[in-house]
């Protein structure tokens, strides 16, 4: 009988073999087959470090991170992106996480501001534009709950203060000025980023300001979840169900205030666990709140989700949560019984950023679908761990992957759909193969939870079955 | 038109010697411009008789940005119709000078500052290469000549040879080369002797002795030169050789930066570093 980890490996060896030496010796080490016990010392994947030079990387950086991930979906912030102007256009509202509000009036989500450098603030410094914008943030906009500074890399390179730009302005115009040092050239990917915002929310917001009045044994954070496409909501909506209370979003859809007095609550729930698990690791040390992982795509780990999260609370809540699981259930057979059919078999290959290369696989097993090769943007060695048991044997696992080996990948693993994000999305559609954006989900959503589930079948029976296919001529692997 | 670089530790005369210099050159009929390269904008006023001029980034930052420029704001003509013009940039501590310093040279480039009827530009650059924007006068064949003020004293002779390190590295890429060291005097013992060694040992030359004067500080209280100030003084005289020698000169090399150790036993061996006792 083959061996799955050997028949892998050689398809690696072979990929890799266009590399000169050293980036092959590199590269090899970043891209591995999957043994799910953990016991073959060289399957271990190496992360989070700097990416190749001459390579295509598909990361962000921590710009992209702060800005895009963390900061950008609270909804009453105003998040400035201090420097010249492109970064700041480019990262303008590209995640999708939808929020309830008057836009301009008492939330910002959708709104683009930017101090938009010009020579003359690098040479003479940014303050001065910094400090007049601050003003016209709370002029313009008075329900502002706050205001971020996001820094871009030239900030950081002429060595604005703006750390005192934030104190002087947060006391003339009364609420929080947040100065956060995501330059982008900080760290290897966003990931960075996303610490770094973590920290100033743990500095300037959590636990200031308001407190919870009144408190209930079932209060809980949804910690790392965008709400992309409405993702946050349809999670909220299941854990309302159970009889728990949610206090706080991190930070789809999330207020300043929430954030504040996010400390009140009596667990955290965290989906997105690479973005976020500083911000659970400090309450748990600050405030002794425990944390837990849940993953909510895809009916059966979902299930298993909320199980896992009512086993934190008493029988009331567990037998709320076997009802809401028994109320679903129908619905989400439904779904089954109607995709599961057209997608019976089919193989998928992902590579997306920290979070859904492992916790959407088990959506995909839902409708029979295997993923046969996954990889991480900006994984750290605590999301491979978590990966490889949730893998098959032998399937590809990649870190930091460039486009060569994805495209390489693809031609030789053959997979019917790719989930990916926009860089790749025409190359693939270029090579013919069915593929679907799991970053923005495609301008679809929600994925998350019961409402998200049945979307996400749609979605990828109208990926991989579309007529469209069938048009292109797809040229057969090695040619 | 040749162009030429002047660096030197901070205070060490460099403004001073340059508007000297440039003057006896303009006296002896070549026409000259200088570009100051340092926030302080202080190189150009012993010969625009003023106290600072208009400098390229401020006006810039008045008017909005450096496209709203006109040249005839900031490029003015002073002493024999020597042509002035100042990056200018922040204060100390905030923004980036350097900066300043780049779009300010790209701003008199692009706008005709540099007419084919010069015979010399000179820089006039703030202390030591600090960054890149420092650099920008040696870089891209702007200037291809260097000449380095120091005088005998330690830390001036250091920042002489940590500029050497930094011309060697744009000799490699670029053709910039060491002109030679101007010795502004400071009354230290076997001053003359000392860089004339130090230039021996970089592979260039004590170009010229300047000797120390209150004739100097006389003619820049009124904001003059002192060929300007007191043409028959011998002060004058010293400048204008200098002057003649730079415009002779053919001694460019690539300079040969003198380890730590070394540059200490120059002194050493000159009695400046006493040598103590080792443990």
């Amino acid at each position: 009988m083959k061996n799955p980890i050997e028949e892998t490996r050689k398809i690696i060896d072979e990929v890799m073999e266009a590399y000169p030496e050293k980036t092959k010796k590199d590269r090899a080490k970043h891209v591995k087959p999957n043994d799910p016990t953990g016991a073959c010392g060289t399957c271990q994947v190496k992360s989070n470090v700097k990416s190749r030079p001459g390579v295509m990387t598909v990361r962000g950086c921590a710009f992209a991170g702060a800005k895009g991930v963390v900061w950008g979906p609270v909804k009453d912030q105003v998040s400035i992106s201090h420097g010249p102007i492109g970064c700041g256009q480019y990262s303008w509202w590209s995640r999708r996480n939808y929020y309830n509000g008057q836009t301009g009036i008492d939330t910002f989500g959708t709104m683009h501001i930017t101090t938009d450098f010009q020579e003359k603030d690098i040479v003479y410094g940014g303050d001065k534009s910094l400090t007049e914008a601050l003003r016209e943030v709370k002029e313009m906009f008075p329900l502002a709950r706050g205001i971020g500074i996001l820094s871009e890399c030239p900030v950081g390179l002429i060595g604005d203060d703006i750390e005192a730009v934030s104190r002087k302005a947060a006391a003339e115009l009364g609420i929080p000025v947040v100065p956060v040092r995501c330059e982008g050239f900080r760290g290897v990917s966003q990931s960075l980023g996303h610490h770094i915002a973590n920290d100033t929310i743990r500095d300037h917001i959590l636990g200031k300001g308001g407190k919870l009045e009144k408190t209930t044994p079932y209060d809980v954070n949804i910690i790392g979840d965008y709400n992309i496409g409405g993702d946050a909501w349809a999670s909220r909506k299941i854990l309302e169900e159970m009889g728990l209370r949610v206090v706080a979003q991190w930070t789809g859809d999330s207020s300043v205030n929430e954030l504040a007095i996010a400390n009140s609550a009596k667990l955290n729930l965290i989906h997105c666990y690479r973005s976020m698990n500083y911000i659970c690791r400090h309450m748990e040390e600050t405030y002794g709140m425990p944390w837990v992982e849940f993953n909510f795509f895809g009916p059966t780990k979902i299930e298993e989700s909320i199980r896992g999260i009512a086993s934190h609370f008493d029988a009331r809540i567990m037998e709320k949560a076997e009802a809401v699981i028994a109320k679903y259930k129908p619905r989400m057979d439904e779904v089954i019984a109607e995709y599961r059919p057209k997608l019976e078999g089919r193989k998928v290959m992902l590579y997306v950023g920290g979070l859904r290369p492992r916790h959407t696989i088990g959506a995909y097993e839902d409708l029979g679908m295997e993923v046969i090769a996954s990889g991480y943007e900006f994984g750290h060695n605590d999301d491979y761990k978590r990966t490889y048991p949730v893998m098959k044997e032998g399937a590809v696992i990649m870190d930091d992957a460039t486009l060569y080996e994805l495209e390489e990948f693809t031609r030789r693993l053959r997979p019917d759909m790719v989930g990916s994000g926009i860089k790749e999305k025409y190359s693939y559609h270029k090579m013919g193969v069915p593929f679907r954006q799991m970053h923005s989900w495609d301008y679809s959503g929600p994925y998350h939870g019961f409402d998200g589930f049945p979307v996400f079948a749609r979605d990828m029976d109208m990926t991989v079955n579309s007529p469209v296919w069938d048009l292109i001529r797809r040229k057969k692997p090695g040619t | 038109m040749r162009q030429i670089a002047i660096y030197g530790k901070g205070g060490i005369g460099k403004s001073t010697t340059t508007q000297n210099t440039v003057a006896g050159l303009s006296e002896a009929g070549y026409k000259c411009m200088i570009v100051g390269c340092d926030p302080k904008a202080d190189a150009t006023r012993l010969i625009l008789h003023k106290k600072a001029q208009n400098t390229v980034m401020d006006m810039a930052r008045e008017l909005g940005s450096v496209e709203d420029l006109d040249i005839d704001n900031v490029l003015l003509e002073g002493y024999k119709g020597i042509k002035c013009a100042e990056s200018g940039g922040p204060e100390p501590g905030v923004g980036c000078a350097g900066r300043g310093v780049i779009t300010a040279i790209n701003f008199l480039e692009e706008n005709g500052a540099y007419g084919d009827d010069l015979d010399f530009v000179f820089y006039d650059v703030l202390g030591d290469v600090v960054c890149g924007g420092f650099a920008m006068p040696i870089r891209e064949g702007k200037a291809k000549e260097i000449y380095i003020v120091t005088s005998g004293e330690m830390m001036a002779m250091y920042a002489a040879n940590n500029i050497s390190r930094g011309i060697l590295k744009y000799a490699q890429s670029g053709g910039v080369r060491l002109g030679g060291l101007i010795c502004n005097s400071r009354k230290v013992d076997k001053e003359s002797e000392l860089i004339g060694e130090l230039a021996r040992r970089l592979s260039t030359q004590m170009i010229h002795f300047v000797p120390r004067d209150n004739q100097v500080q006389r003619a820049e209280l009124r904001r003059m030169t002192v060929i300007e100030y007191s043409p028959d003084h011998p002060q004058a005289g010293e400048y204008r050789a200098l002057a003649s020698k730079m415009a002779e000169n053919t001694n460019l090399v690539v300079p040969t930066p003198l380890t730590m150790d070394e540059l200490e036993g120059l002194m050493m061996d000159f009695g400046i570093l006493e040598n103590e006792p080792v443990e």
